[in-house]
């Protein structure tokens, strides 16, 4: 009896402090989103990677696929942005459009010509937890004649809707990769950004 | 007990280097993503490109001949083969950094694959429940605390730094097996390695041409990604999910630079 009494006196006080809370997040946008939604993101996106490496469709076939999936499902605008580095702040606005539309494009294949090694193989979401200012959501990939390894997602709702900005594997992450990757590149172009999206564009 | 360094004096060049690195590591600073501690570039470029060129001439096209004529199950048992020879100084180090757990499994791992794998031919023991881990001596001094200092590539070894360059030497002056085995068995030992690494850059033929041939600076493209896969695997040994260091994260929404919902 005194137990019930002592659990539900908790659960309301516990109730008061989760209002109070999810108040003071309402005003902080940019809290608002949870586990549930992260995780929610990257299984819906999990999903469609699975339903395309094993759709049995050629790789070529594959790559406008990828496109479509990377565009709806990760923050291009800010991972392109971030792979850019301190060059964004000088290129105009024209430019930049250009750049993420190359980028997009360019990663899709990138990634997408990787992809082959995950045929018949698949990723299964088994958590996700607040990071920083963002949300972890972690995963297993399986690939056939492999040990399972760890996959780490990175989402925001930033940009005002629910996306990915960085994919982490074994420790390694694509942001940080693509960063060096465009800074070599636009290094060779003497930091001429319109030569480094035609450049993007046929890589 | 300068008795058994006398009788080991193979031991003795890596301790007394490791000694004066370790001096020297401790008063290094750490580096985060985005910094990157590499004061002999210079060197290690042309150490990479010497790499390139031999992977180009000699150790992609061997590893190509040796994945097409050698069918997978022999490269697979001579892989097992090389696995097993290199248990004694995984659990060496294991028990250097208090895992006992994985020591333990890893020793039995050898006695099973040993006598039932055929002389480790045959992986019985992953079959059981028995899981491979590693452990190296870079590893063990990370676990103890020293940091890993600036950036080495190795010639033919490739990536690495100051700490696991003293690891790699240590290990290989203690690896038990190396110390066991003499003349024929010590090169065919030797041999073994060489196979089980052949197939391995085989079987990661794409991931390592993608980052060799395509990548547009593929000295640092390497540097970042062993920098970053090292400290993954060091954080794990140390107990955590390998995830440990939230600041090694890029958070593009916090640079100044990269905000485009700012506007």
């Amino acid at each position: 009896m005194s137990v019930n009494m002592v659990s539900g006196l908790s659960r309301r006080h516990f109730l008061g402090t989760g209002l109070a809370a999810a108040a003071a997040l309402g005003a902080m946008p940019a809290f608002a989103l949870s586990d549930a939604e992260a995780r929610a993101l990257i299984d819906k996106a999990v999903a469609d990677i699975n339903a395309i490496i094993n759709s049995g469709r050629s790789e070529a076939q594959m790559y406008p696929q990828f496109e479509k999936l990377f565009a709806s499902y990760a923050d291009v605008a800010q991972i392109a942005r971030s792979a850019l580095g301190p060059a964004a702040k000088s290129a105009s606005a024209a430019q930049m459009k250009a750049f993420t539309q190359a980028f997009q494009g360019y990663i899709s294949r990138k990634y997408g010509r990787r992809f082959r090694e995950f045929i018949g193989g698949r990723i299964e979401v088994t958590g996700a937890k607040p990071l920083k200012s963002y949300f972890e959501v972690i995963s297993t990939a399986y690939l056939r004649g492999e040990k399972p390894f760890e996959v780490r997602w990175h989402v925001s709702n930033k940009s005002g809707r629910n996306l990915f900005f960085n994919i982490i594997i074994e420790g390694v992450n694509m942001l940080a990769s693509e960063r060096t990757e465009i800074g070599a590149m636009l290094d060779r172009r003497k930091g001429n950004i319109d030569a480094l999206i035609q450049d993007l564009q046929k890589s | 007990m300068p008795a058994i360094e006398l009788q080991n004096p193979s031991l003795i060049r890596p301790l007394a280097l490791l000694m004066g690195l370790t001096a020297l590591v401790a008063c290094g600073q750490t580096t985060g993503v985005g910094q990157v501690n590499d004061p002999m570039e210079p060197m290690n470029r042309g150490v990479h490109a010497v790499n390139k060129g031999l992977d180009t001439a000699l150790v992609r096209p061997a590893s190509k001949a040796y994945g097409t004529v050698v069918p997978n199950p022999l490269r697979q048992g001579v892989s097992n083969v090389a696995d097993t020879l290199g248990l004694p100084g995984v659990v060496v180090n294991q028990v250097l950094q208090a895992r006992v757990g994985e020591a333990t499994t890893n020793t039995l791992r050898f006695a099973v694959n040993a006598t039932a794998g055929i002389g480790g031919l045959f992986d019985v023991a992953s079959v059981l429940g028995m899981p491979k881990t590693d452990a190296d001596f870079g590893q063990t001094l990370a676990v103890w605390g020293v940091g890993e200092g600036p950036y080495v590539e190795l010639p033919i070894e490739g990536p690495s730094n100051v700490r696991d360059t003293v690891g790699f030497a240590v290990d290989l002056a203690m690896d038990p097996v190396g110390n066991v085995f003499k003349g024929d068995d010590a090169t065919a030992t030797l041999a073994i390695e060489g196979l089980s690494r052949l197939n391995d850059r085989y079987r990661y033929s794409d991931t390592v041409d993608s980052i060799l041939y395509d990548s547009a600076d593929s000295y640092a493209q390497l540097r970042l990604l062993y920098q970053q896969n090292r400290r993954h695997d060091i954080a794990k040994a140390k107990g955590g999910d390998g995830n440990g260091a939230d600041g090694d994260f890029i958070d593009p929404y916090e640079d100044d630079f990269i905000d485009p919902y700012a506007d």
